[in-house]
């Protein structure tokens, strides 16, 4: 899996690279395990993007979710302003899924993903793919393929633009939780 | 009714109460439709369940007895995951002497998060919003006539999923305008929404005086009031109507207000009909009509579920946030007068 670097990062600029690295450590990690036609499934709006890439590479089908009603948050947040259709249009049951997000950094959001998943069914497994994972975790998650190990000052979180082109870049937050 | 728009937001433009669209902005009302909609997919899940609302106490309040809101209302809280208790106000404190106030004190002492009202009187949720703001959520289920927003957002979230855009659309409302709680919401509803369309079809009996100020046209031949519409919404005629002199007979409104299928031909081919049910067939609505391809009516009870489940989490939301909000402010006065 990909090197730490810290505090620097001139791994982002080339996000492409970053991505066909992922998508040769899905193809292994589907080798290795021994699955066949997974299910595909992004997080809503970064992990879909990159969920879209690596179906139509696999050829598989491809699923979107919306965690916002799963979330661990809703106390102290409340309710994100824009919420989208969780959009699974294939049954899970006894699959293997792929969940895809473009970011892993507390684990919550994957949390709340598995969550809603077992309300849609009862998958055979999931396995975590990520773009790049943050050394910030505050549950016990980690990816199963994942292209980018980084450390990032407090304040300063990861984001990824796209459809089109996907590009990752570092964002700063000055009220960071 | 200015002050509710106020009333039924928190400082920072969330909803904490929902007792009538009027006052509320495009943004917001589409923001309910877009939550809506998130939620209709919910309804479609194997576990149609979301853990948003663990932990938090709903209380249908109901004044007057309404089945099937109540019962929409009921299974809408308990697919956010709240703890519900439905309270049939009329058989139990108030029976014994108790004052209105006095029992949702102490239903607001029991921790009770959101209030579902049902009134007959109007006005009566938003009296309730009043008295035990800032802590507990309203949600207007039906006030006297004056509003009914969750049937009247929730015939909304039909029309935007079956025909799109609200601009181009003709819409007629067919019965009894005068009396219906609905009828006001959905013209607020829509015009808000952009809906420049909007024909009030029905005897003048049935027709509220001045009404045409809402920027409504009104009309009292059937066949030209639905002619060329895209959607036609038909109330539900109250029997008791007919007692009391405002009609001549349920046989004389069918002939003259009656969706039939040959009026239904007077409207665009797509058109949609809709009904909030329960439906009085052979009085409003011919039985080939409420079962045929164009009819939403059995679709508009799993979107009113979704679309009560989507307000109940916004009010909630605010709620917390205000709660929050006060929280933050205390500790920050406290913390000066240590300092």
């Amino acid at each position: 899996m990909g090197a730490t670097r810290t505090p620097q990062y001139p791994e982002l600029a080339d996000t492409p690279a970053l991505v066909t690295n992922l998508l040769d450590q899905v193809d292994q990690l589907l080798t290795s395990q021994n699955i066949e036609q997974p299910l595909v499934i992004g997080v809503h709006t970064g992990g879909a993007w990159l969920a879209k890439v690596v179906a139509s590479h696999l050829q598989v089908p491809f699923g979107e979710l919306d965690i916002t009603f799963y979330r661990d948050d809703f106390s102290k947040n409340g309710l994100h302003p824009i919420v989208r259709p969780s959009s699974l249009p294939f049954n899970i049951n006894d699959r293997h899924l792929l969940l895809v997000d473009d970011v892993l950094m507390s684990g919550r959001t994957v949390r709340a993903a598995m969550n809603e998943l077992f309300d849609f069914g009862r998958p055979a497994s999931i396995k975590l793919i990520t773009l790049c994972s943050v050394n910030q975790r505050e549950l016990p998650i980690q990816a199963d393929a994942c292209a980018l190990t980084l450390d990032l000052a407090p304040g300063q979180y990861l984001q990824l633009q796209g459809p089109e082109v996907l590009q990752l870049s570092i964002i700063e937050h000055a009220n960071h939780e | 009714m200015s002050s509710s728009s106020n009333l039924q937001l928190t400082k920072d433009g969330e909803l904490r109460h929902f007792l009538t669209p009027e006052g509320l902005d495009r943004l917001m009302l589409e923001r309910i439709l877009d939550t809506a909609d998130s939620f209709v997919v919910v309804g479609n899940q194997e576990i149609k369940k979301v853990p948003l609302l663990r932990g938090r106490t709903v209380v249908n309040l109901f004044f007057e007895n309404s089945t099937r809101t109540r019962s929409t209302f009921e299974l809408a809280a308990k697919r956010l995951s709240a703890d519900v208790l439905t309270l049939d106000i009329k058989t139990s404190a108030t029976s014994k002497g108790e004052s209105l106030l006095d029992t949702l004190q102490n239903l607001r002492a029991m921790h009770s998060d959101m209030f579902v009202v049902r009134h007959s009187d109007s006005g009566a949720a938003h009296f309730i919003a009043e008295q035990v703001t800032p802590n507990v959520a309203i949600i207007n289920a039906g006030d006297g006539r004056h509003a009914h927003p969750t049937q009247a957002m929730l015939d909304m979230l039909t029309i935007r999923r079956h025909k799109g855009h609200f601009e181009p659309l003709s819409v007629a409302i067919v019965g009894d305008i005068s009396h219906s709680r609905v009828a006001r919401d959905q013209i607020h509803a829509l015009k808000i929404l952009g809906c420049k369309d909007i024909r009030l079809v029905g005897p003048n009996t049935l027709m509220p005086q001045g009404i045409e100020n809402m920027g409504v046209s009104t009309h009292n031949n059937m066949d030209s009031g639905i002619s060329g519409t895209d959607v036609i919404i038909m109330l539900r005629l109250q029997t008791e109507r007919m007692a009391s002199a405002f009609l001549p007979s349920a046989g004389e409104y069918f002939r003259l207000y009656g969706l039939t299928t040959a009026r239904l031909a007077q409207a665009k081919p797509d058109a949609i009909v809709m009904h909030p049910g329960p439906i009085n067939r052979g009085i409003e609505i011919e039985s080939a009509v409420a079962d045929g391809p164009q009819s939403m009516i059995l679709n508009q009870v799993g979107y009113g579920i979704a679309l009560r489940m989507a307000v109940m989490s916004m009010a909630m939301s605010g709620q917390m946030q205000q709660r929050q909000a006060q929280a933050n402010q205390t500790s920050s006065l406290s913390g000066e007068k240590k300092a």
